[in-house]
């Protein structure tokens, strides 16, 4: 086995034909070991320390001599074929290698060996890029500190007397505190996130003319997430905006009346009117109460800027219980559903946390009672009251109480009806002028839609299916003197609420969807409207066949036969014949 | 186990829980020994499933199994190159595994399911030349149906990337690149998102 080993002689005559490394001095007997590939070395042969039995992926070749010779041959082959994908080859590769390692000569390289490896191959590259790829990878990690560090800087010089002043009645919730609660029952953002959310509200508060604040939750996106704040505006605050949209809308009435009165000028034959008149779209809540009492704020990033959301329409927010969408993280991307979604992204944003600020704002009870205002409760019917302001004499109940039953809990936000909006209102009802036109058609009557009133217990929520809508839970079972209650919405799967004492707060960490253990199958298209009444003065009547307009004949005339015996009876006869006959014949 | 403390063993799943655990619908009580009754299966289909005389209950702790084995099989997934398949055909993890890039931890192809390979076999031959065989053998995500069911996000000023199944709403796969640490994690109500295409 050893015998065309020691001369060297033969298998550098078959290599040399094919090799395609120059050098064959004393020094290659390394590779040779590679390509011998069989039996154990014994220890005063060189290359046994660079050996070891077992592992080699030759062990399998039959031991003679022709064969041998050929798989000398193949394995040559082998280890000179380049890679595909970095244009090296294994035999230039373990050169180099081998190279480096007498050339260096570090202790215990047969420990280091792969790593030694990949910096060889590593070192095909440096000299090429080496500036390039440093400056490329610092950039992402490097703006993104950038845009945080904006918010480590406090406000300039103004800011600095303001504070003390403020310290007192600030509107900045405090971040932390409620995140250390929510983490003792597991649910939270990391500490990084908590105060940068912390820093990022303060820079809101410090541009916007804001009343209260809250730190309402995140909605996980495609591409990006959101970060939601809930802020209350000074009063008089937001005015301008609603004036755009007002004098806008009146602007589009100013054209629809122009081109009626053009039309009824031309009195030519028009095509009948179409008596459709598409359903009275229903106004949007006053910014302040109902479904818009609160504005809402959002960021994809603590550090970017804050971009606050358009109120929401009842139109929207009833599209946005029929379909369900992912959310990309985008605010001007396009909502493609059907029902069509009339609005972009940030609308959907919007009317979905609504929807769940609807569903699952909740507060320990006594926390929040009703405004002691007699007058207003007849007036506003059976919509029930709107507003609620906190109960100085509130008293907590303990923690257990908390947890053991839900009717301690009351809802503290309005519920979205049906409609699309918290207080119903008839449409029929507005415009009285238009009535008096049309009187075509009398709109139905439509129920007055009640919701359940504020501040109703949560134990009156409706389960789905099997399951209640909440599961209250303490933090710890181990220390019940400092647990903390918290409530998981089962309903919307994310928000979460918790109370401790007189403190409690909600949180949103989501997905932004309503659960339901029925898969979400989207509306039908409505049924192809007809085009036009179809009754019997519109429907083509084959024309009589030959057969028949013959046996017409023949009847007629033995009736005309007949009726030559009848004078009187006959001749009304034929009239009416006459009749049918041009009737049939058109 | 139920608060951390004591643990308990679960039977291994077979395909037949998991078949008749994937029929199930609804959240899970909380309760291991709770019984579902299967619901729906014609008479025909009960004999081939359940042989004879027993009767079509599922316990919870089955379906915890097999929901975990579900979710396992459909969107356990490691970085490219952090197991490797030597030449014999076992599988090791690979101590040289120094991480991926920044570019390569964004895009979806580096990162691998982690069960038997599906789609390698029906690649073509231009896609297998590029292959490294060694690290490339398993299904990689670029090709999940439906399209577009992870979000790949970078966290904390990109030094984190992040994946999120949309399949299975809760399951989390984190990497720091250049580095050697990943791994996956599920929180959820272990509920399968079928409406997934509608909602993308």
């Amino acid at each position: 086995m050893y015998q065309s080993y020691a001369p060297g002689l033969d298998p550098y005559q078959a290599q040399e034909p094919e090799s395609a490394s120059q050098t064959h001095a004393v020094g290659q007997d390394p590779y040779q070991a590679y390509e011998h590939g069989h039996g154990p070395y014994q220890p005063h042969e060189p290359g046994y320390g660079l050996y070891q039995p077992g592992f080699s992926p030759y062990d399998d070749q039959i031991p003679d001599p022709k064969s041998r010779m050929l798989a000398i041959q193949n394995a040559k082959a082998y280890l000179l074929k380049s890679s595909t994908t970095s244009g090296l080859n294994l035999y230039d590769h373990l050169a180099n290698m081998l190279t480096k390692i007498l050339d260096e000569q570090p202790t215990n390289a047969v420990d280091i060996i792969e790593n030694i490896s990949k910096d060889v191959k590593w070192a095909q590259f440096q000299k090429k890029m080496d500036t390039l790829r440093d400056e490329h990878e610092i950039l992402p990690t490097f703006e993104a500190a950038e845009q945080r560090k904006a918010l480590f800087l406090k406000a300039n010089g103004e800011g600095d007397e303001e504070l003390e002043e403020d310290i007192g009645e600030t509107p900045l919730p405090n971040v932390m505190e409620t995140a250390f609660y929510f983490e003792q029952a597991g649910i939270g953002l990391s500490k990084d996130e908590s105060y940068h959310i912390f820093l990022a509200l303060k820079k809101l508060i410090s541009v916007q003319p804001i009343q209260t604040c809250r730190f309402w939750g995140k909605i996980l996106g495609l591409e990006m997430n959101y970060i939601i704040a809930e802020v209350q505006f000074h009063e008089g605050e937001e005015e301008e905006e609603a004036e755009e949209e007002d004098i806008i809308e009146e602007g589009g009435k100013g054209m629809g009346e122009v081109e009626d009165e053009d039309e009824e000028k031309e009195k030519e034959d028009k095509p009948p009117k179409s008596t459709y008149e598409p359903p009275p779209v229903i106004p949007k809540e006053e910014n302040g109460t109902g479904a818009n009492k609160y504005v809402y704020f959002v960021c994809n990033e603590p550090g970017k800027p804050w971009v606050k959301l358009p109120p929401v329409t009842p139109a929207q927010i009833v599209c946005a219980r029929k379909i369900k969408k992912f959310f990309t993280g985008r605010l001007d991307a396009p909502v493609v559903s059907f029902p069509p979604f009339p609005g972009n992204e940030a609308n959907y944003l919007r009317a979905q946390i609504a929807r769940i600020s609807a569903g699952t704002q909740i507060s320990p009870i006594g926390f929040y009672q009703f405004a002691e205002e007699e007058g207003d409760e007849e007036e506003e019917g059976g919509g029930g009251r709107d507003t609620c302001e906190e109960n100085p004499d509130f008293q907590p109940l303990s923690v257990a109480e908390m947890v053991d039953s839900l009717s301690t809990w009351v809802h503290h936000v309005q519920s979205i009806l049906e409609q699309g909006r918290c207080v119903w209102l008839n449409p029929f009802q507005k415009s009285e002028e238009e009535e008096e036109e049309e009187k075509a058609e009398e709109p139905d009557e439509l129920q007055q839609e009640i919701g359940p009133p504020l501040l109703t217990p949560v134990s009156e929520d409706e389960g789905i299916q099997d399951i209640p809508a909440w599961t209250a839970q303490l933090s710890t079972d181990l220390i019940p003197q400092y647990a903390v209650a918290v409530l998981q919405s089962n309903r919307w799967p994310g928000a979460y609420a918790f109370a401790s004492g007189r403190k409690f707060d909600n949180i949103y960490f989501g997905w932004g969807h309503k659960y339901s253990p029925e898969n979400h199958a989207p509306a039908l298209p409505p049924p192809v409207q007809a085009e036009y009444p179809s009754g019997p003065e519109i429907t083509e009547t084959r024309d009589p066949t030959l057969e028949e307009e013959l046996a017409f004949q023949a009847a007629r005339e033995e009736a005309l036969a007949a009726a030559e015996e009848e004078e009187d009876e006959e001749d009304v006869e034929d009239d009416e014949e006459e009749d049918d006959e041009e009737e049939d014949d058109d | 186990s139920l608060n951390g403390v004591e643990w308990s063993l679960l039977p291994p799943a077979t395909e037949e829980v998991v078949a008749q655990a994937e029929r199930l619908k609804g959240r899970f009580q909380g309760d291991p020994s709770f019984e579902y009754e299967c619901p729906e299966i014609s008479a025909e289909e009960a004999e081939m499933l359940f042989g004879d005389g027993k009767e079509p209950i599922i316990k919870e702790e089955a379906r915890l199994v097999a929901t975990i084995e579900q979710i396992d099989r459909a969107v356990g997934i490691i970085p490219r190159g952090a197991f490797v398949k030597t030449p014999l055909g076992s599988v090791h993890e690979n101590r040289n595994f120094e991480g991926l890039s920044l570019t390569e931890a964004k895009k979806l192809s580096s990162y691998f399911h982690f069960t038997e390979p599906v789609n390698l076999k029906s690649k073509t031959l231009l896609e297998k030349a590029d292959l490294d065989p060694s690290t490339d053998f398993l299904d990689s995500l670029e090709h999940d149906i439906p399209q577009g069911s992870w979000t790949v996000q970078l966290e904390k000023g990109g030094t984190v990337v992040v994946l999120r199944s949309l399949l299975w709403l809760g399951l989390t796969f984190y990497h720091v690149p250049l580095t050697k640490q990943y791994g996956h994690i599920y929180f959820g109500t272990g509920e399968k998102n079928l409406d997934l295409p509608f909602m993308l």
